[in-house]
């Protein structure tokens, strides 16, 4: 294993924007499964429906994706950095 | 034989080819055929990765069985498929911009590439290349066999016609135009697979009358649909929610996605792939199995799970628009099919024959060896594909599961963790596919979760002790 190659600077960049990736992955499975089970967990015929869909399935699903498209755009858009991906590391 | 619904499936199989074949102009002005054939020269644009990313992995089995499942299961099916839209962000972002710069320092041109740099270890290569040639060429026989069948039920002619009218048109773009051909045509089948799916779902809210008409019809015949329980309420929570692990962040490790994390051109495009890809796969993954649920309350009664989309194409939409729609699920078979096939070839060429039968061959024997196996395997499948064996069947089952234990730490934490080394990773890679298979065959679902969940933390498990009680020596590490 040559030094080298762990001693890049752009890797604290790259390191904080896989974090980012994982932050997200977090949030959408909290949303998902906040939803589904808990305004789903109850008999369906006390359900309530939006847009004709049932609720727990507008929140989770429908809108969960809108949600997490929104969080994604401005996670690539403010957090990430444009950088050079060559070899070698630019000075 | 339809027809009206037949001949846009054929133009559309016949315009994929083209532009593969064209694709193919890119490798004989490159100067590296190896990085072109297998990678397209690192030069995929966000758009094109992407749609080769989300194209690769929605399979046959997610745009067929899944909405046959939906039909059957209600919208507890479409809850659990939504754990795929992670996969959209989730890959692109954690291997991200570390894995482009190491892989480019490496100069690898697979994974198997990337884990022998990573490890320099022979057992790493051997077994990483045995998983991937064991599973993927199941996995690929099982998708051929179905590309096959596709085209039998729309068009009515015999299996073994469409056998071949399928292995030629995929075997001769990819044999020819390599990784490129393959993500073009992937970009144009993703569009294709993207309206398909939101003209029939749109066609099939109208003939059902509209969502809240067709809701208040599946609650009729049985409420537990429309529960994210599932039809007789046996999908519980902790089993769905293990989807995220199977569908979701393990994807990272199947070689055929990580592959493509390492050929797009810059930071942009990677930007870009990472929004389209989200946006895709989430859209694809929602509208398709919608598709399915809503299909129960137009066409009840149907029995064989894999026909509901064809025959709910027909059934709603005028004939030259079902062929379009159901080019969708034939994209789906062709761009999973292809992909594999590369990776196969990749692994036989690039890291077993130029690593350890043939390493000092030129250029002009590269070449020919790399177009030599994709055909020759192709071949192999599809003759397997006639007849398919037993084992192929049974190992197929594993393929997606098997490799992801075997590779998911092997390369997160070989990327990440510098004290991760060979005993880790071959310690990691045993470990995951052996408990996998064990786990699948005699013990399905340990703690109510899909095994992979498992056999995962059992191949964590394994990789961190591997790697922190046999330390490499101190001056290995300064060299």
């Amino acid at each position: 294993m040559k030094r080298k190659e762990w001693m890049d600077k752009r890797y604290k960049t790259a390191n904080r924007e896989a974090w980012f990736g994982v932050g997200l992955f977090i949030f959408n499975f909290i949303w998902w499964y906040g939803f589904a089970y808990g305004l789903g967990s109850k008999s369906p015929e006390s359900y309530h429906y939006i847009l004709g869909f049932p609720t727990w399935f507008f929140f989770s699903c429908i809108l969960g994706f809108i949600v997490m498209m929104i969080l994604t755009i401005i996670v690539v858009k403010y957090f990430f950095k444009d950088m050079s991906l060559e070899a070698e590391e630019e000075e | 034989m339809n027809w009206e619904a037949v001949l846009p499936l054929f133009i559309f199989i016949t315009i994929v080819f083209i532009v593969g074949i064209w694709a193919g102009k890119f490798i004989s002005r490159s100067d590296s055929f190896l990085q072109e054939y297998f990678l397209g020269g690192r030069s995929l644009g966000g758009f094109v990765l992407a749609m080769t990313l989300v194209t690769t992995y929605g399979s046959a089995s997610s745009f067929l069985s899944g909405p046959g499942t939906a039909y059957n299961e209600g919208l507890g099916w479409v809850l659990l498929s939504m754990t795929q839209l992670a996969t959209g962000y989730f890959v692109l972002m954690v291997l991200g911009k570390r894995f482009a710069i190491v892989t480019r320092k490496y100069q690898a041109v697979t994974i198997v590439d990337f884990l022998k740099e990573r490890y320099q270890s022979k057992w790493v290569v051997i077994l990483s290349a045995a998983s991937i040639l064991i599973f993927l060429f199941s996995a690929m026989s099982a998708q051929w066999i179905g590309g096959a069948r596709l085209i039998q039920s729309l068009t009515g002619i015999s299996y073994f016609a469409s056998l071949c009218i399928f292995s030629l048109a995929v075997l001769v773009y990819v044999v020819v135009g390599g990784f490129r051909a393959v993500a073009i045509t992937d970009g144009i089948q993703g569009v294709i697979m993207f309206f398909g799916t939101l003209v029939l779902l749109i066609a099939v809210i109208i003939a059902g009358g509209g969502v809240s008409q067709i809701m208040s019809d599946l609650v009729a015949e049985n409420p537990n649909l429309i529960t994210p329980f599932g039809a007789d309420g046996s999908l519980s929570p902790a089993y769905v929610s293990s989807f995220w692990v199977l569908v979701g962040v393990g994807v990272v490790a199947l070689p055929q996605i990580a592959v493509r994390a390492m050929s797009y051109k810059n930071a942009k495009s990677l930007h870009r792939g990472i929004l389209i890809s989200t946006f895709v796969v989430g859209f694809i993954m929602l509208n398709m199995h919608l598709i399915g649920v809503f299909g129960r309350t137009v066409l009840p009664g149907i029995e064989i799970g894999d026909t509901v989309m064809p025959e709910l194409a027909q059934a709603v939409l005028p004939g030259w628009v079902a062929g379009i729609v159901l080019a969708a699920p034939m994209a789906a078979i062709m761009t999973t099919v292809n992909s594999l096939l590369l990776m196969v070839s990749s692994t036989i060429v690039k890291d077993v024959y130029l690593n350890y039968v043939h390493p000092d061959a030129g250029d002009k024997a590269i070449r020919k060896w790399s177009m030599g196996i994709t055909a020759l395997i192709g071949i192999i499948v599809v003759l397997m594909s006639l007849q398919p064996p037993d084992l192929i069947i049974w190992l197929n089952l594993f393929s997606m599961g098997g490799l992801e234990a075997a590779f998911i730490w092997p390369i997160i934490l070989g990327l990440y963790w510098r004290k991760g080394n060979k005993y880790g990773a071959v310690a990691s890679m045993l470990v995951g596919v052996i408990s996998y298979i064990i786990f699948e065959t005699f013990y399905p679902q340990p703690f109510g979760m899909h095994s992979v969940v498992t056999s995962m933390l059992l191949a964590f498990v394994a990789y961190v002790s591997g790697s922190l009680l046999y330390k490499m020596p101190a001056n290995n590490l300064e060299k």
